[in-house]
């Protein structure tokens, strides 16, 4: 078992479905940040089985959209002084601006330049979102 | 009420708004000559980026019956979008000449994304297999004038009724009226998708594959066309393609004063001995298609009653 040890100021990211990690590691941009930042993957969970897990040392802006469509059931720690200040539950956004793209290949989005495209969710279940356009359903 | 909005789907106008437009239509056609120069000194601009003779010449006559004049391109390849300028750059160009811009698009949602950068509102004429609103009021103001009103009705929608977004707008539409049933009729292939029906209701429809035993109960009729362009297989679209064929043995099973309407152009769907039948009123539905257009151009443009 790998140990890392608490935090004393910064964002833990827990609850991760395992193969998330690297996902929402990348989709944060976590490899351009000059602080301490561990992603582990695959640890023993009693509740998951194995969850992956990433602990960021310091604050950063965290766009919880972005979290909230890559794996809703996430939980935020926001750890000061080496104590849990908060914690944040994330749940699906409503609306979604500039994160997705329309998979339709006759949907205008794809060959014209639409800016940001308003998605909204139609499914939490399937976790489906419909284009403002060609209201087609599209999944992460 | 509508003055200066766009239409993009057929949902944009309230039913109030629906049915000024199906009153002014109906004025229109009973003194269409008091109305030639309602538009006079009004530029209307069809922009049709792929071909569709019939809505394009349907907008042009309306226009020229009330005495406005148009410019346009009937084939992208026409246009500097062969240049390749971007929808909104010739959008934005083009609304700054005409007062009003109608539209036909191959890709879903062109026009609403058009009316996002336009300076003058938008009509859609059609963009793919997404929407077709003005199609849509020419067949509530076919209904409203051949049937005398939208109300206590049992319509049957006839063929492809899963991928016939068309068909799931007026249904939408007609459901705002009161008394109106519909009989969906389709192969099993080509149902209704389950979540219309759940926004539908249990009450107000009937399920099934065959004509003949459903078209003795229809006040209306609407027959559509089975898309090749829909399918995955060439194989599935022949063994679905004449699921229905409407002819004068089963048009004796149907009521004396029901009609038959179809968005044409039809395929083999409808039998042409079927023309002769008075009720067979889709070119007449063609026709009202000019009229609404006359109707909505001249609202949007601020210029009805």
């Amino acid at each position: 078992m790998i140990n890392v040890s608490k935090l004393k100021k910064g964002i833990v990211i827990d609850h991760i479905k395992s193969g998330n990690g690297y996902k929402i590691f990348r989709q944060l941009g976590l490899d351009k940040l000059e602080d301490t930042v561990v992603l582990l993957k695959n640890i023993p969970s009693n509740k998951m089985g194995i969850k992956d897990l990433i602990k960021i040392e310091n604050d950063i802006y965290l766009d919880l959209t972005v979290l909230g469509l890559i794996d809703s059931g996430v939980t935020i720690n926001i750890i000061e002084n080496g104590q849990k200040k908060e914690k944040i539950k994330l749940e699906l956004p409503r609306k979604v601006y500039g994160i997705l793209k329309c998979k339709n290949p006759r949907c205008v989005s794809t060959s014209e330049n639409v800016g940001d495209i308003e998605f909204t969710l139609v499914n939490p279940v399937t976790r489906e979102y419909q284009c403002e356009y060609c209201h087609e359903n599209t999944k992460l | 009420m509508i003055k200066g909005k766009s239409l993009i789907e057929a949902n944009d106008f309230s039913i109030e708004e629906i049915d000024d437009l199906l009153n002014f239509a109906g004025k229109i056609i009973a003194r269409e000559k008091d109305y030639s120069d309602l538009c006079k000194g009004n530029l209307i601009a069809t922009l049709f980026y792929e071909p569709s003779t019939r809505t394009k010449f349907s907008f042009e006559s309306a226009i020229l019956r009330l005495g406005g004049q148009v410019i346009g391109f009937a084939d992208a390849m026409t246009s500097s979008v062969s240049k390749g300028e971007s929808l909104i750059d010739t959008i934005q160009t083009i609304s700054g000449y005409a007062d009003l811009i109608i539209m036909r698009h191959p890709k879903e949602g062109a026009p609403k994304l058009a009316a996002k950068f336009s300076k003058t509102p938008i009509i859609n004429g059609g963009d793919g297999g997404h929407q077709h609103p003005t199609q849509t009021l020419t067949d509530l103001l076919t209904i409203n004038q051949l049937k005398g009103s939208i109300s206590n009705f049992t319509i049957g929608l006839c063929g492809d009724l899963k991928f016939g977004r068309t068909t799931h707008s007026l249904a939408k539409i007609l459901l705002q009226y009161p008394g109106i049933k519909f009989v969906f009729i389709s192969p099993e292939e080509l149902r209704i998708p389950d979540y219309f029906k759940a926004e539908i209701g249990n009450d107000r429809f009937e399920e099934t594959n065959s004509l003949e035993s459903s078209i003795a109960q229809l006040d209306i009729l609407y027959m559509t066309r089975i898309q090749k362009e829909r399918f995955f297989s060439e194989e599935e679209y022949l063994r679905l393609k004449d699921s229905y064929i409407l002819d004068n043995n089963i048009m004796k099973m149907a009521k004396s004063d029901m009609i038959v309407m179809h968005p044409l152009p039809r395929v083999n769907e409808i039998a042409e001995e079927v023309d002769q039948d008075d009720r067979a009123v889709y070119f007449q539905q063609a026709k009202y298609g000019m009229y609404i257009r006359m109707a909505l151009i001249s609202k949007i443009l601020g210029k009805g009653e």
